[in-house]
């Protein structure tokens, strides 16, 4: 795995790469927990960090660190619904829009333009006030997906547009090859660095937004997510009360996630793109 | 002629299909919601204790139903929607039944006018400025410094960060107050006092937005004149011995400024709905805690209102700024 070597080289791809192992392993962790997330009142209520609640416990009777594997879990399955789904979307509308090109190209842009352009916050603001609590996991990510797609799909556009006018590409129609094929077999090999790239900061956006989101108790606040759990720490003054271990779980593990996922995702397009590439090696 | 014809009479257009598309959207968008809002409220008086008999459970249905703007067809609801925006009227708030929407958007629009229309300046200057600076000596030790500290800032998330800063700055080391947007019992009179005591709540939300903002602005500027940097005719300037501040500042800063011009202007358009977590963070009456507390207590009517404000206050803010871009960049002309 040469390319895994390279990108190891990076200090900042060294460090995101071993916070996220560490937290998908407390995330894979949740499926051994002697706990049920949802249910309160399980253990003494607000101990202080200590054998064997080596995080404390909640106001709620909840034992943080096994509250907080549950909250990796279901922050990440946000984070991969949104990325995966708004992935999906950008690369069919970038694809159409750079291959098609004339009306379908013009209306798909400024569809994607007009999305850039909405106050996306408080658009889902608006619609999570209204779905309210049935923003669980999975249907906040295919909400974010829904708005998380245009700036890639631009991207994505863009590099369809250079492909096109490329030499394989009159060989490839010459020969009689069809165009989904041409775009499949020919095209996203090229796009899916790009996609790489893209769902990783998509995800760390995601996961910013639940954040936002379940603080302003706009999600489903049964299901134990990051946003969630800081949200119970907020409204039980925590804060005031001086049980800070409940509070600065969350915030220190949603920093970290996010830290991680952006740093993984800086390193990844530095090193997919050429020019800082050639910069890296010391050609000028 | 040519210039309103050729420049301002395409972009006029454009600005009125999109406030036309955005405020559609803000009406389309709710509705596609599968969810009924008045049964939710019904629900909500239910969940007090209230008992509804079946007969006035109609008549508060009909009552709703109007103060929602939901009777009639799709297209009648469509059409009444657009009369009364087009009146600048978007009926009673629902929380604070029966003072209009428009009357509590105005009372605390200035709050939040003052404290972003600033810190959004503040952060855009210090943020391209700096990264400007840091993008043409990239490999210098302070340059990368900064860099680092913005890679460490920028994905914390934003509540997240003004909850430390608020932590630290107004909790642990009490330099500043822990919230509101003056001291209580202060008269709001023009004197030293009232503007002291206004000034110093807004510093530490001002703190945390011109942080949050200068580091974004700072990461895309320093990319930009990388970029720049490399070009020709910087090489050129250099060779020919031009005293290297002016090729910063005048030749590489200034070109590379014109894609955050673009910036700064989305970014004022968003004051409109952008401040709420700073405004819900440190208790500052403002729109966006206006915003905030309309989301808690379910007032539709308040939170599409300022939706519709911040589509037309950033389709606006757009539209100026095309409209002064040719002022900036000699290259765009009034064709």
């Amino acid at each position: 795995m040469p390319m895994f070597g390279d990108l190891y080289a990076d200090r900042r791809f060294r460090l995101s790469f071993w916070i996220l192992v560490l937290l998908v392993t407390l995330a894979a962790l949740s499926f051994f927990s002697p706990y049920d997330p949802t249910r309160w009142l399980q253990v003494p209520r607000n101990q202080p960090p200590s054998w064997p609640h080596i995080l404390g416990t909640t106001s709620k009777g909840q034992d943080v660190l096994w509250e907080a594997t549950f909250a990796i879990r279901n922050s990440l399955v946000v984070a991969i619904i949104a990325g995966v789904v708004s992935r999906i979307i950008a690369t069919l509308i970038g694809m159409t829009a750079g291959y098609k090109g004339g009306l379908i190209d013009r209306v798909l842009m400024s569809v994607s333009d007009g999305m850039l352009v909405i106050p996306l916050f408080l658009v889902l603001i608006l619609l999570a006030s209204l779905l309210r609590g049935r923003l669980n996991p999975v249907n906040l990510g295919l909400l974010l997906a829904l708005f998380g797609w245009a700036w890639d799909a631009r991207t994505i556009r863009s590099q369809i547009l250079s492909l096109r006018e490329r030499e394989f590409t009159y060989t490839a129609i010459l020969s009689g090859m069809r165009t989904l094929r041409l775009i499949f077999r020919e095209y996203l090999p090229f796009v899916i660095p790009l996609i790489l790239s893209t769902f990783i900061g998509n995800m760390a956006w995601a996961i910013s937004l639940e954040v936002t989101l379940a603080i302003l108790g706009l999600t489903n606040l049964d299901i134990p997510t990051l946003g969630t759990s800081l949200h119970w720490a907020m409204s039980y003054q925590a804060l005031l009360l001086g049980y800070f271990w409940w509070v600065m779980t969350p915030v220190a593990l949603a920093v970290l996630l996010i830290s991680g996922l952006y740093w993984l995702s800086v390193s990844l397009s530095e090193y997919l793109d050429p020019r800082t590439r050639f910069q890296r090696i010391g050609v000028k | 002629m040519s210039f309103i014809r050729g420049y301002l009479l395409p972009r006029a257009i454009q600005y009125v299909l999109v406030t036309f598309l955005g405020l559609t959207a803000a009406f389309v968008l709710p509705r596609l919601m599968p969810i009924n809002p008045i049964q939710q409220r019904i629900a909500q008086y239910q969940s007090f204790g209230v008992y509804i008999p079946p007969e006035q459970r109609d008549v508060m249905i009909r009552t709703l139903k109007e103060l929602y703007g939901l009777e009639g067809t799709l297209f009648e609801q469509y059409i009444a929607f657009w009369k009364r925006l087009l009146r600048g009227d978007f009926g009673p708030s629902l929380a604070q039944f029966p003072t209009p929407v428009m009357e509590l958007v105005s009372r605390h629009l200035p709050w939040t006018l003052g404290l972003l229309a600033l810190t959004t300046l503040l952060g855009w200057v210090f943020g391209t400025i700096v990264g400007g600076v840091a993008g043409y000596y990239a490999r210098s030790r302070w340059a990368k410094i900064l860099d680092g500290i913005a890679m460490l800032v920028r994905p914390i998330p934003y509540y997240i960060l003004s909850l430390l800063l608020l932590l630290l700055l107004a909790y642990v080391f009490p330099i500043f107050p822990l919230g509101g947007g003056a001291a209580v019992g202060v008269q709001l009179a023009l004197n030293l006092q009232t503007i002291w005591s206004i000034l110093r709540h807004a510093a530490l939300p001002a703190l945390t937005l011109i942080i949050a903002g200068g580091v974004t602005h700072f990461q895309a500027m320093k990319l930009i004149v990388q970029g720049v940097r490399a070009e020709d005719y910087v090489t050129y300037a250099k060779a020919a011995g031009i005293d290297e501040r002016r090729v910063v500042f005048r030749y590489v800063i200034r070109n590379a400024m014109l894609p955050t011009v673009t910036q700064l202007g989305l970014s004022f358009g968003f004051v409109f709905s952008g401040a709420l977590i700073t405004e819900m963070v440190f208790a500052y009456p403002g729109i966006g805690w206006v915003l905030y507390n309309a989301v808690m207590n379910g007032d539709y009517n308040l939170i599409m209102a300022i939706a519709c404000i911040s589509v037309v206050a950033i389709t606006t803010s757009v539209f100026i700024l095309d409209l002064l871009y040719p002022l900036v960049d000699p290259r765009v002309r009034y064709r």
